[in-house]
């Protein structure tokens, strides 16, 4: 399977300030990845690059095969962008928008974008200044999927939809991977980004710190483990054990985290103290973005 | 809580924000309404020296027109500052405005004051804000002209009187801009009716001040009020109390307007669209038009108007000239020999081709806030090219400005011609032509300087437009050097139908406005966007 975005040790620094620091990026064609991160991490300066919007100052990006500064016209037929802050010119209406980003593009499908509209609930007769936050998302959204392209670049384009509306989008990008067509998704919605994605890549400070599938990331982090044993254990019997970590002893009770591929070892350890309760428990999506995001 | 509380916070929150803004504006208008008194005392210390040609020129219906009456026709005093008059009350008037619009309607359309607005600030408060912060630039600016005429060694009630004048009409101004800040729902549309306001207060006083039997319009516009304080003169410094009526009236006016609307929404509300987009609107260049046509459509009305003002008072003005005198002096003014009514025109087609390129540098620099909006963004998202954006407004202003001109050669000739005139459509025609290429060279350097230059580039186009004109229209009168006159643009634009056509000007002025878009494409091409 070829790349659908190839980015290898991207930077760009604004004057003094660093925003990308050598980051990396692989999507294959036809997959819905996650672009993850805390704010400020380098995520919207990574898709606007990819956008030819800013030009980076190393490494090299490649998108659907093309060099995304200099190969802007062509490259731009096959893509389509859904900026996480939508702004709509005041006096246009919200199919006026559509219909223009949609023939920038090199055209719209009226009937995808009709059934869209629907979908979205979206009325199109208003004027921009008219619409809230989720209605201008919407805007975005229904001109983005209308459109019959290779590569959907969505930098957090559920911001602001309802719950309703997120499950609408879900079923969109379900339909877009089902056609085979790639996504590039920036989310803070785990929930989303679980139900959604294929693989994930996690950046922080301008670089990416994890990358890979839900399952793979899972196996990179601990267990929590807590029991209960009937001959309490003391901190050096447990020294010499490889793969327990932050060890509490209270009395009688043991917590700590145990790294996923010593869980055997680790119990049959245990066992010798006699095991009265015992809870395992894998690690939450949550805690494994917030150990990427903090280490 | 108070509809006030927060007003001072508020007020030190704009201050803060305009810290470098209002003292420059302050600065440069008292600073350009000081030195260019200097020049003309020096040439005529006293009333002997005057003879009565030079106050005489500026009584006549065509110079009042512009400039509003002089004064007092005998004093040197009062020939110093009657150019600067009517035209610093213009600029101290928009001064005014624009500082209001900025602390109201664009921070409301922004959103930033729905974010104040939930904090510990009354209703009131950022409108109150705005209203303080520009009435005292406004009466900072009137103190120090004044303080500064008293230090040139001119009368001083006098003095007060000019300052008075000045008051009257840009405080006026902030008070109906607080107005219309509630009536809009934009801050393009505020700029519309405050602008508008302007424009059609100084077209009330001009057709008042050059027609005897309509004076009492001079009365009724704001602009009117200074020059009818007759500074040097009659020394009614009593006109301030109508600017204060005013303000006061629209303070009030806006705040009950306020009382009963919704932020964010204005009282004239949004109407419904098509659901579909106009084949018209398929392009970046497409785009633009679709932006720009109202703001278009506005100023070509108001060319139209311009052409009806200037056309009516080309015959009657020169009529009037009788004394041999004068009209020699008219002539060397203008620059050559010829008919006194092709000097006239000639001089007033000059002067209207700056407002034509103040046009095109408004359309330039809305290339800058679709950036800032972030539409540059979504629109080279699409697929189309850098150069097709950076053309679209600049197609726009190009293409607008010339239709401008032309459209106001085209209806002064006619109207001219209409009332006995001999000028003749076809010369005024190629007059105005022939003030395109200055026009374009302005507007080129503000397409220039934002694609170099894109956080400062209103401040160098419009920058470059007040240096042009000040060097243009004072350049003389304060002995500069001609290097320096030379680089207006406006300098170079052949003076027809006085001089005939000549080509190497036009060629040259057309050669930098090529080499400045040029210059323009090169950086746009190569910088970041957003």
């Amino acid at each position: 399977m070829s790349d659908a975005i190839l980015v290898s040790g991207l930077r760009k620094t604004f004057w003094t300030t660093t925003a990308l620091d050598g980051l990396d990026l692989t999507v294959s064609t036809g997959e819905v990845h996650g672009f993850l991160g805390p704010n400020g991490s380098g995520k919207s300066t990574t898709i606007r690059i990819l956008l030819g919007l800013l030009r980076a100052d190393g490494g090299t990006a490649q998108v659907l095969g093309a060099d995304p500064w200099t190969d802007v016209e062509t490259l731009h037929r096959r893509l389509a962008y859904v900026p996480g802050d939508v702004t709509m010119w005041p006096n246009l209406t919200g199919g006026e928008v559509i219909d223009f980003l949609g023939r920038l593009r090199g055209g719209l499908d009226q009937a995808k974008r009709d059934a869209l509209l629907e979908r979205f609930d979206l009325d199109p007769t208003k004027k921009g200044r008219g619409y809230s936050k989720g209605n201008r998302q919407k805007v975005a959204l229904v001109a983005a999927l209308a459109s019959d392209v290779d590569l959907l670049l969505l930098d957090e384009p559920t911001a602001g939809l309802d719950p309703l509306m997120e499950r609408v989008f879900r079923d969109c990008i379900d339909e877009v991977r089902a056609d085979g067509r790639t996504v590039l998704l920036s989310s803070h919605i785990l929930s989303e980004v679980e139900a959604l994605c294929d693989r994930v890549s996690i950046i922080k400070d301008g670089r990416t710190v994890e990358s890979g599938s839900l399952t793979q990331l899972r196996h990179l982090t601990r267990t929590s483990l807590s029991a209960v044993l009937d001959r309490p254990a003391t901190a050096a019997d447990l020294s010499a054990l490889h793969g327990l970590h932050d060890v509490v002893i209270e009395g009688d009770r043991l917590t700590g985290s145990v790294d996923t591929e010593r869980i055997g070892p680790v119990l049959d350890a245990l066992g010798a103290h006699g095991i009265r309760a015992l809870t395992c428990q894998a690690p939450t999506l949550e805690e494994l973005f917030l150990r990427s995001y903090q280490s | 809580m108070s509809a006030y509380t927060g007003t001072t916070e508020l007020l030190r929150l704009a201050w803060r924000r305009d810290r470098v803004l209002v003292p420059l504006g302050i600065l440069a208008i008292a600073g350009m309404a000081v030195s260019s008194a200097k020049a003309p005392l020096a040439l005529y210390p006293t009333a002997e020296s005057m003879g009565g040609a030079i106050s005489e020129i500026f009584a006549s219906p065509a110079a009042v027109a512009l400039y509003g009456p002089i004064g007092n026709p005998t004093s040197p005093d009062s020939l110093a500052v009657v150019k600067m008059t009517m035209m610093g009350a213009v600029f101290l008037s928009l001064f005014g405005y624009a500082v209001v619009r900025r602390h109201t309607r664009s921070e409301e359309e922004a959103g930033r004051l729905e974010l104040l607005g939930s904090g510990v600030v009354g209703r009131r408060a950022p409108l109150a804000a705005a209203v303080v912060l520009a009435t005292g630039a406004v009466l900072i600016t009137c103190l120090l002209t004044a303080l500064g005429y008293i230090g040139l060694g001119m009368q001083s009630a006098g003095s007060v009187a000019f300052a008075s004048g000045w008051a009257a009409s840009a405080l006026a101004f902030v008070g109906i801009t607080a107005v219309a800040a509630q009536l809009s729902s934009t801050s393009r549309s505020c700029a519309g009716l405050a602008g508008g306001a302007i424009g059609a207060a100084f077209l009330l006083r001009s057709i008042g001040d050059s027609q005897a039997t309509l004076s009492w319009l001079s009365w009724i516009s704001p602009l009117g009020w200074s020059t009818q304080s007759a500074a040097y003169g009659a020394n009614r410094s009593w006109v301030a109390l109508l600017g204060v009526a005013v303000l006061v009236a629209g303070v009030i006016g806006s705040f009950a307007l306020l009382d009963r609307r919704d932020l964010g929404a204005g009282l004239l509300a949004g109407r419904r669209g098509s659901a579909h987009a106009p084949a018209s609107l398929s392009s970046p260049v497409g785009l633009a038009w679709r932006l720009g046509r109202p703001g278009f459509l506005g100023w070509l009305a108001g060319f139209v108007v311009g052409g009806l003002v200037v056309g009516g008072l080309a015959k009657s003005a020169t009529d009037l000239i009788k004394d041999p005198g004068i009209a020699d002096m008219l002539r060397k003014m203008g620059g050559g020999e010829g008919l006194l009514e092709d000097v006239y025109l000639t001089t007033e087609i000059g002067f209207i081709s700056v407002i034509a390129a103040a046009f095109g540098i408004v359309v330039a620099l809305r290339l800058r806030s679709e950036e800032v909006a972030g539409h540059t963004e979504q629109v080279l998202a699409g697929a189309t090219t850098r150069s097709r954006v950076l053309a679209s407004h600049t197609v726009i202003g190009l293409l607008g400005s010339a239709v401008l001109m032309l459209v106001l050669g085209g209806v002064i000739g006619v109207v001219d011609a209409a009332a006995g005139g001999s000028a003749g459509v076809g010369r005024l025609l190629a007059s105005a032509a022939a003030h395109v290429p200055a026009v374009w060279v302005c507007i080129a350097l503000a397409v220039c300087a934002y694609a170099w230059l894109p956080r400062i580039a209103a401040g160098v186009a419009w920058g470059a437009l007040a240096v042009f004109l000040t060097v243009g229209e004072f350049g003389g009168l304060l002995g500069l050097p001609g290097w320096l006159i030379d680089l207006a643009p406006f300098t170079h634009s052949p003076r027809m139908p006085v001089e005939p056509f000549s080509l190497p000007p036009v060629v040259g002025l057309l050669a930098v406005a090529a080499a400045l878009l040029a210059a323009a494409y090169a950086g746009f091409r190569r910088r970041d966007i957003g």
